[in-house]
């Protein structure tokens, strides 16, 4: 007798509750989307959610049936399954002959996920490897830029002459931001970089004597090599291929050495690593100024490949949008950010249609990301998000 | 020239009166641009009372999250934006019903309280989706996920209601108060006073009844209140309730004031509001009352008298100056690291 109830109950429960859901969401999304959408949501919630229960309960079958496909798939995959070197070589060719089977679109598009990749790696040394969030990453990217743009058309330096200036003055700029943000911990610290990022905005936004204000600079001459002007795009696509290979590199050296191991100690316990004798606060303004570095270069190669910069791109969301290519492809994995920064820059160019709900998903996948898999796609285990 | 030939003789007399005439007009002069600068900083004084009571508004919510989660909800300035959105949409429905026409005072009744319902409800959800199962979670994570809201829900208005900018229907006539030639319009003086009424119950809210105290007793230590019979998500759902509800006020408050609103003022509000809070020391709600009109005044003031292209820079200026120099902020108690 009790269990019969307790049956209905359950039944019961099942029965309204997903209703309920399904309303309350259709109900949020009356004001913005209207009533013929809201009764649309409705429906289709309603039913997935049921869906969804159905399939909950019925998980056990559910589950042997994946199991037995999955066992199948396996079973095809042994003849087939490549070495990690065979990969390896197999993509490095792949990069290398790229430009010659692609058009000059998949080219642009390229170099365009390339600088991203360095800028990128750059912000993946501060939050991956040191652990301090910096939402105003964008503000090197722009002092690098407009440097390269300024010297340039200003002055006639040429790329070569200019770049040692551009990084050099970012990395400044690096250390001159860290000095008073490295007091503050954590949520503070993002939103003080935040500040920055944007006050750097603002100044090339007014200033027009200097920077030409919204209007930007044009006119940038392109980087030339051996009196090969890279103005061409296949030159300019080996030219960045070969400097993401040098930031590859080097974040890779730099992150297995003494300054890398210090870094991800301070990123794990800031305290337990200051008791063992590594001095915290010179070893974050490391990390900001060599990440400075990095969006310094990034900024004299987007500035010689645009060959025009304004302040337009160089927005809160694009800082965004580089935080989300670390945290995505996962914190502190060299991989996991090279891989963030190409999904980020490809996908949207693949699926034009979709282009207009490109910020939607990645907001939605940000908190999806964070619930579900913290440590992003690739990332490794021991990287936690400590504040 | 023929004259100054002419008159070259009695010059001394005109001079001698000229230089007295001339001490009493530049005196005159003086006094009228001191008044002029009065006027003007009184001018300006009011503005900025204006827009500080709208930056308070929306820091209480700021600093009630994060006495609470110590998490900096970045998506409340959406909450804010979805406000002036909502008073947009449900005034222009109204409009189309006819309701407007029937009773003014009736609709603008009832669209602030959809509005305040329809941000609660957001703020809830949004908590319960992207704020809760991170409860546990080290402190980056639901920062992250807080951009993530934030990025969605303004290009989830962009979508539905268009990147342009929107007006807010013009249904009446905003009459001007003038006080020794300062004037004020009649909706400054409601949202000043408006402000001052949601301040002052949110404090005897607070302080006087059940849930406030179980709020307050939940931000000193979350543990110990949760052995003492404090349903925590009971109490974090409603500030976020609360929060939500306020930044709702202040949001259409807002849109009736300035008559546009876009889909990217929740962002750049939302830092002006945090920086209230830090200034008047995060988790303190007075000092995000007190905060956020020092910082609607310093931008008005700032504004007028220094430079208005700058003027988006100064609160990002103020909250670097602040966590330097007293990261407590101006009520705020100082914070021990806890090992």
């Amino acid at each position: 007798m009790n269990e019969v109830r307790e049956g209905k109950k359950e039944e019961k429960r099942y029965g309204i509750k997903p209703l309920v859901i399904a309303l309350w969401f259709a109900l949020l999304l009356l004001p913005f989307n209207g009533l013929r959408a809201a009764l649309i949501l409705f429906v289709v919630l309603s039913i997935s959610i049921v869906v969804c229960k159905f399939l909950f309960l019925y998980k056990k079958i559910v589950f042997e049936g994946l199991q037995t496909f999955h066992n199948k798939i396996k079973t095809v995959r042994v003849f087939s399954a490549p070495s990690a070197l065979m990969i390896r070589s197999l993509s490095l060719i792949f990069l290398f002959i790229f430009p010659f089977i692609a058009t000059d679109y998949f080219i642009d598009v390229a170099i365009l996920s390339g600088i991203y990749i360095i800028l990128a790696l750059g912000l993946n040394i501060v939050v991956g490897f040191a652990g301090l969030l910096n939402l105003g990453f964008v503000a090197f990217y722009a002092i690098g830029a407009y440097t390269y743009a300024i010297l340039n058309t200003r002055f006639g330096l040429d790329f070569w002459s200019a770049l040692p200036f551009s990084i050099g003055f970012t990395t400044f700029a690096g250390f001159l931001l860290a000095i008073p943000a490295l007091r503050l911990r954590g949520d503070y610290l993002a939103i003080v970089t935040l500040g920055f990022g944007e006050i750097v905005r603002l100044i090339l936004n007014n200033w027009d004597s200097v920077t030409l204000g919204p209007n930007g600079i044009s006119g940038i001459a392109p980087p030339v090599l051996m009196s090969i002007s890279l103005g061409k795009l296949s030159y300019y696509y080996y030219f960045v291929l070969s400097l993401v290979i040098l930031t590859v590199f080097v974040t890779r050296r730099v992150y297995s050495s003494r300054l890398g191991r210090a870094w991800v100690a301070i990123r794990e316990d800031e305290i337990a690593s200051s008791a063992m004798g590594i001095n915290t606060t010179m070893y974050k303004l490391y990390a900001m100024a060599f990440g400075a570095f990095w969006a310094g270069l990034a900024g004299a190669t987007f500035a010689g490949k645009m060959q025009f910069v304004s302040p337009e791109s160089f927005t809160f969301m694009e800082s965004v949008l580089i935080v989300s290519m670390v945290i995505i492809g996962g914190l502190g994995s060299i991989p996991g950010v090279i891989l963030g920064a190409t999904i980020l820059v490809i996908l949207p160019e693949i699926l034009r249609e979709v282009q207009l709900y490109r910020m939607l998903a990645l907001g939605a996948g940000l908190v999806l990301l964070m619930t579900f898999r913290p440590q992003g796609l690739l990332g490794g285990k021991g990287v936690s998000l400590r504040g | 020239m023929l004259i100054v030939n002419y008159s070259s003789g009695i010059s001394q007399d005109i001079k001698n009166l000229s230089i007295e005439y001339f001490i009493f007009a530049s005196l005159l002069q003086n006094v009228i641009s001191f008044c002029y600068n009065l006027y003007m900083l009184l001018q300006q004084l009011i503005n900025g009372l204006t827009l500080g009571s709208v930056y308070a508004l929306i820091a209480l919510g700021y600093t009630m999250v994060y006495g609470i989660l110590e998490l900096i909800n970045f998506a409340h300035g959406e909450i804010y934006m979805l406000g002036a959105y909502l008073g947009i949409i449900l005034m222009v429905f109204f409009t189309a019903i006819g309701l407007t026409s029937y009773s003014l005072s009736l609709s603008l009744i009832l669209t602030f309280l959809l509005s305040i319902i329809f941000c609660a409800s957001y703020g809830f959800t949004m908590e319960k989706i992207a704020y809760k199962p991170l409860r546990k979670a080290p402190r980056l994570s639901p920062l992250i996920s807080a951009i993530g809201v934030s990025i969605f829900l303004q290009n989830y208005v962009m979508l539905t209601q268009g990147a342009t900018d929107k007006v807010f229907p013009h249904l009446f006539e905003s009459s001007t108060v003038t006080f020794l030639s300062v004037s004020m319009t009649s909706l400054q003086i409601f949202i000043i006073l408006t402000s001052a009424v949601v301040m002052v119950s949110l404090r005897l809210f607070v302080k006087n009844t059940k849930i406030g105290k179980a709020m307050r007793a939940v931000a000193q230590d979350k543990i110990m209140a949760s052995l003492l019979g404090i349903n925590i998500d009971t109490v974090i759902s409603v500030t976020f309730i609360i929060g939500s509800g306020l930044a709702a006020i202040a949001g259409l408050m807002v849109a009736m004031y300035y008559g546009l609103v876009n889909y990217f003022i929740g962002y750049i509000a939302g830092i002006k509001a945090f920086t209230a809070a830090v200034l008047g020391g995060i988790g303190s709600i007075r000092g995000a009352m007190f905060g956020g009109l020092l910082l609607g005044l310093v931008e008005s003031l700032g504004a007028s008298y220094i430079s208005s292209e700058y003027k988006d820079a100064y609160a990002f200026i103020i909250l670097v100056i602040i966590l330097l120099v007293k990261p407590g902020g101006l009520f705020g108690k100082a914070e021990l690291e806890k090992v």
